[in-house]
């Protein structure tokens, strides 16, 4: 390991300890997307995820979700969910879509409170499900710092 | 207090996918931090932005204290017909703004 590695993975770990309040776990997750999918499978594929691997600042993180879809009246993506592991809640945001949007796309920016994973998912016309995750280790992290 | 910035096309082909990009300013306040009091500093973020063309709802994005101050969305639309292209943003203490664009079709 580099020595710019080693301290890449020395700071994410030092930053990720001091929290007071409680975070969402990945349980907490797990049961906010059971919410949305119910006892439907979801499969790993169609959806791209994209966040930056390594975030400096946690407050304002460039995510993109964009989905393979032919966005007819017949097939299209009708709602995209992104969730988080380690934020005081899991749910990030929810989005409708429809067959007017021509392209199933849409960027935003979130805050991260760890170093996590961010998973999103894609509920398609059909109501099958389909996802996509990312791994994020942050540097200064967001939302429960406190001002000094 | 309309501090808002859109970035849509003036005009599109029939059939086009066009990109819409909004902003507003806000603090996204979360709720989970302290001030210099110790005391939690209340929720105040946006809950919802729903953009409609002609009055029809074209996107609809509900918010959570995740999505960064002053939130940045882009999303993308088919131009159907000449219009106003309407953006509502809704949340916490009756927050409230509209902002509409003007586009020609054709």
């Amino acid at each position: 390991m580099s020595s710019r590695r080693a301290f890449v993975a020395g700071a994410a770990a030092i930053t990720v300890l001091p929290f007071a309040p409680a975070l969402a776990t990945p349980d907490a997750m797990a049961a906010a997307i059971k919410e949305v999918t119910g006892d439907a499978s979801i499969r790993e594929s169609r959806v791209k995820l994209d966040l930056p691997p390594l975030v400096e600042n946690g407050n304002a993180v460039p995510l993109t979700v964009s989905v393979e879809s032919p966005m007819t009246e017949a097939d299209h993506v009708k709602a995209i969910h992104v969730f988080n592991e380690k934020n005081p809640q899991p749910h990030v945001f929810d989005i409708r879509l429809g067959p007017s949007n021509g392209k199933a796309q849409v960027s935003t920016r979130i805050k991260l409170a760890a170093s996590q994973k961010v998973v999103a998912i894609a509920e398609t016309s059909s109501g099958e499900f389909f996802s996509a995750s990312a791994d994020v280790i942050v540097t200064l992290a967001a939302c429960v710092e406190d001002i000094i | 207090m309309s501090n808002v910035l859109i970035n849509a096309p003036k005009a599109a082909k029939p059939g086009e996918v066009i990109e819409i990009k909004a902003l507003i300013l806000h603090p996204m306040e979360t709720g989970f931090r302290a001030g210099t009091n110790g005391q939690i500093i209340p929720r105040n973020i946006i809950e919802r932005f729903v953009a409609t063309w002609n009055g029809t709802e074209i996107f609809t994005m509900a918010f959570s204290p995740a999505i960064a101050a002053n939130p940045f969305v882009s999303f993308f639309t088919v131009a159907r017909e000449s219009g106003a292209i309407g953006f509502r943003w809704t949340g916490d203490g009756d927050f409230k703004v509209e902002e509409q664009v003007v586009i020609a079709v054709g």
